[in-house]
């Protein structure tokens, strides 16, 4: 069997998931609060956050694992919240693998199958189709125990590929693996995903896994979702200060909104004062957010513009990172970590020395927790 | 909990001084002496001709000729198997019951589990007859009731019933250990693929455990084939080891049958042993991930809570069966054909703690001084094994270990035999002395003991030993600051359980005492027991040997618990 044909025997129409108001309590921990969800047919999502943050109990309460305390789970449309984990048809790849060691790879792929009572005739060639699509074939009378660690995830894999369910859950499926073999699973997944138009949902608390990997990525934190966003929206516009310091560094600098009536101006004490647009609300007690990369080391003299703003500083700490240098720049009661690029031959500041920084205004937002 | 051994440099550091050399060739010297030789003894004695020195298998062909050897044989097995089987009709639905469910009495049945233990099965014996035989309570009252009687003490059955009761706490803990370390991701898959139920629990959980089912119930198998004395009080003599008892008793440490006998004890321990463990073989199925609990367990129904209890109560009761039975019988002053006693008294306590505490004050040095020297050689055993290359090392540890598959009747006749030649310079055998009784507790209960220090020095990183090398210790200093201090609890219930078991040990003793003033608690109980007058006294001496053994035990359990709550050296 090809590997073109293997695809077309697996593949499924695509069909969404809504979640409705879920709420989750272990006595008095709140773990799940109001969770709201629209995942489009065919959609690689991620649910990413830090650990504790609920993403895993969302995930094993789509599976049927846990129980929500109200709302509800539609996949397709159809409410599946009383559904028992074993009819539910949706797919999951734990982060231990779950291989049963008593099966060879064979048996743990067959599984599923046998127990959906698929035709014993049907049941081999599945496997081997299965087997094939994650690059196994020829290992299926191994044990578990004798297979690599990304051998085992790939098991996992194709035994869940096999039985063909309408959603497919990743719960930290690299997380297991080495670096190097990580960027290359990823994409591999990324690949197969796009292949079979799964509808997959795939928990990390890596946030360039997630950026990589999928079409849109869900932050949560203690519970509650912070945001809903492609990878670019979610590092362009984050929507509260969680999110803009989880994905990637973020400078975070407090300091208060001053205003002359005419125009307004968000004051650090003794540092930069950036202009506000006339028609950004800026929430009391809110903070300057920016990039590293959104500011920059400029020469002495320099003056203010309608698109920067700048700052006096001191240098107070540097790392060579190649691609570039990060100075921590101290300015009044501000302390701002600036990239610069670096490129062969450039000079590079010293600790102590005073610097002028150039902010660039457009790229600054106003962020409460 | 990574014992994080970087084995190249630990190799280059770690060569052998003449110090441990020393140590190494002491102890291969007392296991030469008190285990390999007098098992040694029993072996060649067996294949050699009476009388003469050469090799023959007479002897063996002789055994397989007499009816009631053969008759013993099939008994013994028949026995084994069957309380197998009764062991883990009792186990199993404990094991479920705690393994699947959230269940309140979980702890109820953790106690279950340890309660058989501290008595010994001879002990129980009697009390079982008194409650369950032809005219124990139970028949009597079902005869008035009903008007029969079932034959639970009958013959086979009795030895079977007892043992079953027994022994089951070693299939439950193996049972339950293996259920434990079962994921719950493991069954989750499952479910995950669309099976659930019965199904599940065939194909996957039961599959899991199957290791631990097995290891609990060869344990069993072999401990219930080498019991002596349980068949002796409840005067069944066609099995095995009373048959090579009664050889050696009776018709004299000359007789080769006795020796047939007890190589074919040995060869169906190291079998049931062996098969184990290749039905075993290269299935680790420890699959429970970091900081994983087990199974998930689920809320029973109102239906199958009363189930769970009444299954759970109804084992309870025969497991207290043989406690209460014997604590009835030390204070009753006649019980026969009654349900329950005629009268009470305390008339058995006094006769006790006055003629009879020779006994008590006898156990308390042989259990001591065996705990001491399993103690001593365990931890220089471990201590060979983790921390020097020396060359042989394994070989002691396996030496240790060996001891398992010996029967304690078989290391009795081999003392008997090995020791009865050597004469002191008085001219008393060195076989008829108490302190060939300690050897032999030592001897038996060294594979505890050597598993209970060996893991407590598996949990010291070899770093902190290290550490204080670098800072100026030398090696035998680094072990009296650094490595006894953080070993002393695994130390310590090693030697309460080699203290708790030697105890009520009777199988190698019952061959060794040779005067009544020598004479352990064991092997008082059992002489007492066999007169219906010394039955009473007997009881309550059983009652204090429980005492004994149950108060070592709680101690021990505190002291690991202890041990567990300390932060973990090294980690």
């Amino acid at each position: 069997m090809t590997a073109a044909t293997a695809n077309r025997a697996l593949a499924v129409p695509a069909v969404g998931v809504r979640i409705e108001q879920v709420n989750l309590s272990y006595g008095d921990n709140h773990v799940l609060k109001s969770i709201d969800l629209d995942i489009r047919p065919g959609e690689f999502f991620a649910f990413l956050g830090p650990s504790g943050c609920g993403k895993t109990t969302l995930l094993r309460l789509i599976a049927g694992f846990n129980h929500a305390d109200s709302g509800r789970v539609l996949v397709g449309e159809k409410d599946i919240s009383a559904l028992p984990p074993w009819k539910r048809d949706i797919g999951m790849v734990f982060q231990s693998y779950a291989l049963w060691p008593h099966m060879t790879v064979a048996r743990n792929v067959a599984f599923g199958l046998e127990e959906k009572r698929v035709p014993r005739a049907e049941i081999g060639p599945r496997v081997a189709a299965a087997l094939e699509l994650v690059g196994l074939t020829g290992l299926d009378q191994r044990r578990p125990a004798q297979l690599s660690g990304g051998q085992q995830q790939r098991v996992a894999l194709a035994r869940t590929i096999a039985v063909e369910p309408k959603l497919l859950l990743l719960d930290e499926p690299l997380s297991n693996l080495d670096a190097k073999l990580r960027v290359q699973v990823r994409r591999e997944l990324r690949e197969l995903q796009q292949r079979l138009g799964l509808t997959t949902i795939f928990v990390t608390h890596d946030q360039e896994e997630a950026n990589t990997v999928c079409d849109r990525i869900a932050v949560m934190n203690q519970g509650v979702i912070q945001q809903v966003g492609t990878p670019k929206d979610l590092y362009e516009q984050p929507a509260n200060l969680f999110v803009a310091n989880f994905l990637g560094t973020a400078n975070i600098v407090e300091g208060r909104v001053i205003g002359d009536g005419v125009s307004r101006a968000f004051e650090v004490a003794g540092g930069p004062k950036i202009p506000i647009a006339a028609d950004r609300k800026v929430a009391p007690g809110a903070r300057m957010v920016f990039r590293p990369q959104d500011c920059a080391i400029v020469g002495a003299g320099q003056s203010a513009g309608p698109d920067r703003t700048i700052a006096d500083g001191t240098v107070t700490y540097r790392e060579f990172l190649g691609a570039s240098v990060r100075y921590g720049v101290r300015a009044g009661s501000a302390d701002i970590a600036v990239d610069c690029p670096f490129h062969a031959g450039d000079a590079l500041h010293e600790v102590g020395t005073a610097v002028t920084v150039a902010i660039a205004t457009r790229s600054v937002r106003f962020l409460s927790d | 909990m990574s014992l994080a051994l970087p084995t190249g440099r630990a190799r280059a550091r770690l060569s052998a001084t003449p110090g441990q050399i020393a140590l190494a060739l002491g102890i291969a010297v007392f296991l030469a002496l008190f285990l390999v030789w007098p098992s040694a003894t029993v072996i060649y004695v067996a294949f050699t001709e009476k009388g003469g020195g050469a090799f023959t298998l007479v002897n063996f062909a002789d055994f397989f000729r007499t009816d009631l050897f053969l008759r013993s044989f099939w008994n013994s097995f028949y026995v084994s198997a069957m309380a197998v089987v009764g062991a883990s009709i009792l186990a199993l639905p404990l094991a479920y019951i705690t393994s699947r469910f959230a269940f309140r009495g979980t702890a109820l049945i953790q106690t279950l589990g340890f309660l058989p233990l501290i008595m010994p099965p001879f002990v129980g014996a009697v009390a079982m007859q008194l409650f369950f035989g032809r005219n124990g309570s139970v028949n009597l009252l079902l005869d008035d009731w009903f008007g029969f009687k079932i034959p639970f003490m009958e013959g086979l059955n009795g030895v079977i019933f007892v043992q079953s009761i027994h022994y089951f706490p070693f299939i439950l803990i193996n049972l339950s250990a293996a259920l434990r370390n079962i994921d719950a991701s493991m069954e989750e898959a499952a479910q995950n693929l669309g099976s659930s139920g019965f199904r599940l629990f065939r194909r996957i959980v039961f599959p899991l455990a199957m290791p631990g089912y097995i290891a609990g119930a060869s344990l069993v198998f072999v401990k219930v084939f080498d019991d002596l004395a349980t068949p002796l009080l409840l005067n069944v003599k066609d099995m095995l080891a009373p048959q090579a008892y009664l050889r050696v008793t009776s018709i004299g440490i000359a007789d080769p049958m006795g020796y047939v006998i007890a190589v074919v004890l040995i060869v169906a321990s190291v079998a049931a042993m062996a098969l184990s463990a290749l039905a075993t073989r290269g299935i680790d199925y420890s699959t429970v991930q970091r900081g994983g609990g087990g199974l998930a367990r689920r809320k029973l129904r109102p239906y199958e809570s009363v189930l769970a209890y009444l299954t759970v109560m109804l084992i309870l009761l025969l497991v207290l069966a043989p406690h209460a039975g014997l604590l009835l019988l030390s204070f009753s002053t006649v019980w026969s054909f009654s349900p329950l006693p005629d009268g009470y008294t305390m008339a058995h306590y006094a006769r006790i703690f006055g003629e009879s505490s020779l006994y008590i004050k006898n156990t308390l040095i042989y259990a001591s001084l065996a705990g001491l020297i399993d103690v001593v050689l365990g931890t220089a055993i471990a201590y060979l094994v983790l921390r020097t290359r020396l060359i042989g090392r394994d070989a002691l540890d396996w030496a240790a270990s060996a001891a398992l598959a010996v029967p304690g009747i078989v290391l009795g006749i081999g003392y008997l035999r090995a020791f009865y030649g050597v004469k002191l310079w008085d001219g008393t055998p060195l076989a008829s002395l108490w302190i060939v009784i300690v050897l032999a507790l030592a001897i038996r209960r060294l594979p505890y003991a050597l598993r209970a220090c060996y893991a407590a020095l598996q949990q010291i990183s070899v770093s902190l030993e290290e550490a204080a090398e670098n800072l100026g210790a030398t090696k035998l200093r680094t072990v009296r600051r650094i490595v006894t201090p953080l070993m002393m609890g695994g130390m310590l219930a090693g030697f309460v359980t080699s203290f708790a078991t030697a105890a009520v040990e009777l199988s190698a003793t019952l061959m060794l005492v040779q005067s009544n003033s020598d004479a352990p608690l064991a092997y008082g109980l059992y002489v007492l027991m066999q007169s219906a007058a010394g039955r009473g006294p007997g009881a309550a001496l059983g009652v204090i040997a429980v005492l004994l053994v149950a108060v070592c035990t709680v101690l021990s359990h505190f002291v690991i618990e202890r041990g567990r709550a300390m932060p973990q050296a090294g980690h």
